[in-house]
């Protein structure tokens, strides 16, 4: 037991220590970031503004030595927290850190000369916007890891097929709002630290401004006794701190709502095109199928009884005419029947889709365990999409995965329609080859459906399906009904 | 034979009631809906009730619903149930607790006159009789695994039919076989499936039946 109380609380500070990691670099970043922002401008007012003369060698205190080192601490962290090659990115860093230092070292001249820095200055404002653009992507994938949510990249891509002069023309990343909104990020975040430092360092000089014993001193008391318990105040700040740095972070560097907008209006005429294409190519069949079938029943049927009425006086010839003529009848029937189990299945419209699902199931020359249910009705066309989604899954099975069980579950959670369906097969189902399976994911796509397949070698082949769309109430009892 | 008709359709309705006063069965009433069926069966108790699946107001399986009903105030009602469409599903439910006199076929089987009013006598009298479609898939989602796939064919036509709810006389004579080849053959199916064996042709179907719609 005390083992357990010990396992328990190990884990609880071995958690809270690595917040605490994850804060500091997430604080690094954004003071490294905004240093090297400075560095450009800084350099720029030094040339312009400096004395034409350095002061002698005057190192403001240890603070200045903490600047060069913020990208190699970024580097360091960057690497810990699992940035791997990722981490030479920090290397952007160094000449603004080293800049502005030898700026403060210089006692505010400028440190190449004048006309030295204002050559400089532009560079380091370009290497500062590639910074930025770094640390944005080394933000969003801290966020999309430590969350378990990735944050999905705003950058509008580059056109197709173009030259670097078209490239330009249409704008490469200068012109595309989501730098600017890295920008934003990176100054925000730098003073958003800045500031918080500012608070915290500067609070003993405003108190010995304003006079130990004036009406601020209990506060002074309270910072005294802050400073003693820092670090643990730290580790306990982290997590609200990742907290609002994730949702910031969502905010600003995650789509803004027109990329969002434009990415879904593209993806709604993409998969209107495929509906439309598809509606097309089953009327087509359809089309075909009653041509084909059916209507030349008939017409055998209607050729078949005028021969009759011309025969109507010899019994012996009618006999054979009318049984061929029955016969006929009952292949057109047949057919229909057939086709119209393609166009809706008749189970589907009577019962709902997890029977629906569970019939065709029990025609399945296969086991088969069906569990779930709905408790209610979902929408005709989701639960035609579905239907027939699930139809041509369990026909590939069937075809392709010589399975000896097929489990199928069915049920409705959190406003999605989920269906799995799970067989012992050979597995290695791969939907960018079989062009069922992409089919069946382009025709779920159109209701925002979404298709899951895992499928190793060797089996078992698991599918899952999901639809969002909310289900009516069960249907009234016919009792109830009116005739 | 008295009978009770429920069909939405007059074409068919009509047809149904001339096809079953023919063959000397009198049509007590024909209704179109399933209350109008529970109020005919109450007031005529009829010896059988031939019920569409697809009735008003709701056009999906009110018919189905409505024999079940009847099924459920007037036990033991041999009630035919007609389709368009055949489904296991609903074949399953017709048989579950069913003591017999349950019949579930294609409406395309009343075109053959004959076979048809054999099949309204059959379960007017108890027995049962399943749609070939039904059973035809039935033994499809059997084939592969199982003791049905080491049956011979000649078995699994013989099962085919007494599935169906043949007695050994008609399988005989579908067959053109002896009705002690027929004996033989099921026999030996009964004891392939390990079921008890039963005189009783109708005991005999519903325990096939149940075999194979519980593998």
């Amino acid at each position: 037991m005390t083992a357990g109380v010990i396992g328990r609380v190990g884990r609880r500070v071995g958690r809270a220590c690595v917040e605490g990691v994850r804060a500091w670099y997430v604080v690094t970043l954004a003071v490294t970031g905004l240093v090297s922002l400075l560095a450009g401008p800084l350099l720029l007012a030094a040339a312009v503004f400096g004395p034409d003369e350095s002061r002698p060698f005057a190192p403001g205190g240890p603070l200045i030595l903490a600047v060069p080192m913020g990208p190699v601490a970024l580097w360091a962290l960057c690497w810990a927290t699992g940035g791997g090659g990722r981490a030479v990115g920090a290397a952007l860093f160094a000449p603004g850190a080293l800049a502005v230092m030898a700026t403060h070292l210089y006692g505010g001249a400028p440190p190449a000369g004048r006309v030295g820095a204002l050559w400089l200055a532009p560079s380091l404002v370009v290497l500062a916007l590639f910074g930025t653009r770094w640390i944005a992507a080394e933000s969003r994938r801290v966020v999309g890891q430590w969350s378990g949510r990735p944050l999905p990249v705003p950058y509008r891509r580059p056109v197709d097929a173009a030259g670097p002069w078209q490239r330009l023309r249409s704008g490469g990343w200068l012109t595309d709002p989501a730098t600017w909104r890295d920008l934003a990020w990176a100054l925000l975040t730098g003073f958003a630290v800045l500031l918080t430092a500012a608070v915290v360092l500067l609070t003993p000089v405003a108190l010995e401004v304003f006079g130990r014993n004036g009406p601020f001193f209990p506060l002074f008391i309270v910072y005294g006794m802050g400073f003693y318990v820092a670090p643990l105040a730290a580790l306990w700040a982290a997590p609200p701190v990742l907290r609002m740095h994730e949702k910031a972070a969502r905010a600003l560097l995650g789509p803004s709502r027109q990329t969002e907008l434009a990415r879904q209006v593209s993806h709604l005429a993409r998969t209107r095109a495929d509906t439309i294409d598809a509606g097309a190519a089953e009327l087509r069949r359809i089309e075909r199928d009653l041509h084909d079938g059916a209507q030349a029943r008939l017409v055998a049927l209607g050729m078949l009884l005028t021969v009759a009425e011309q025969v109507k006086h010899d019994p012996d010839a009618l006999g054979p005419l009318l049984a061929e003529a029955r016969t006929s009848s009952v292949k057109a029937l047949s057919e229909l029947r057939d086709l119209v189990r393609g166009i809706h299945p008749p189970v589907l419209a009577d019962r709902g889709l997890a029977d629906a699902v569970e019939a065709t199931a029990l025609d399945l020359p296969l086991p088969v365990t069906f569990t779930g249910g709905l408790p209610g009705r979902a929408p005709a066309p989701v639960e035609s999409a579905a239907y027939f989604a699930v139809s041509e899954l369990l026909a590939n099975v069937v075809k392709h995965a010589g399975a000896s069980h097929v489990w199928i579950e069915i049920g409705h959670s959190g406003g999605l329609l989920r269906i799995s369906i799970t067989d012992d097969g050979r597995g290695g189902a791969d939907p960018s080859r079989g062009t069922g399976l992409s089919g069946t994911e382009r025709r779920l796509a159109a209701f925002d459906g979404v298709l899951a397949i895992s499928s190793p070698s060797g089996g078992p082949t698991i599918v899952n399906l999901e639809i969002p769309c909310a289900l009516s109430s069960p249907k009234t009892s016919s009792s109830s009904g009116t005739g | 034979m008295r009978v009770v008709i429920a069909e939405d359709l007059f074409l068919l309705r009509d047809g149904l009631t001339r096809l079953l006063e023919a063959s000397g069965m009198k049509v007590t009433a024909a209704v179109e809906n399933g209350e109008q069926l529970l109020a005919a069966v109450a007031a005529d108790r009829p010896d059988i009730a031939v019920v569409d699946v697809r009735l008003p107001p709701s056009f999906t399986d009110e018919g189905l619903r409505a024999a079940l009903a009847a099924r459920q105030a007037h036990p033991g009602l041999p009630v035919l149930v007609l389709s368009q469409f055949v489904e296991q599903l609903y074949a399953r439910e017709l048989l579950a607790g069913s003591t017999g006199g349950i019949g579930y076929l294609l409406k395309d089987r009343v075109l053959d006159g004959a076979q048809f009013i054999d099949a309204v006598q059959r379960v007017a009298q108890g027995g049962t009789a399943m749609d070939p479609e039904v059973i035809t898939r039935l033994l499809t989602h059997n084939s592969s695994a199982g003791p049905v796939s080491t049956l011979s064919p000649r078995e699994r036509q013989v099962l085919a039919l007494m599935a169906e709810g043949r007695s050994n006389a008609a399988i005989a004579q579908q067959l053109v076989i002896t009705e002690r080849a027929v004996a033989k053959h099921t026999a030996s199916i009964f004891v392939r499936l390990d079921l008890q064996p039963s005189d009783d042709d109708n005991r005999r179907v519903l325990a096939v039946l149940a075999y194979l719609n519980n593998s």
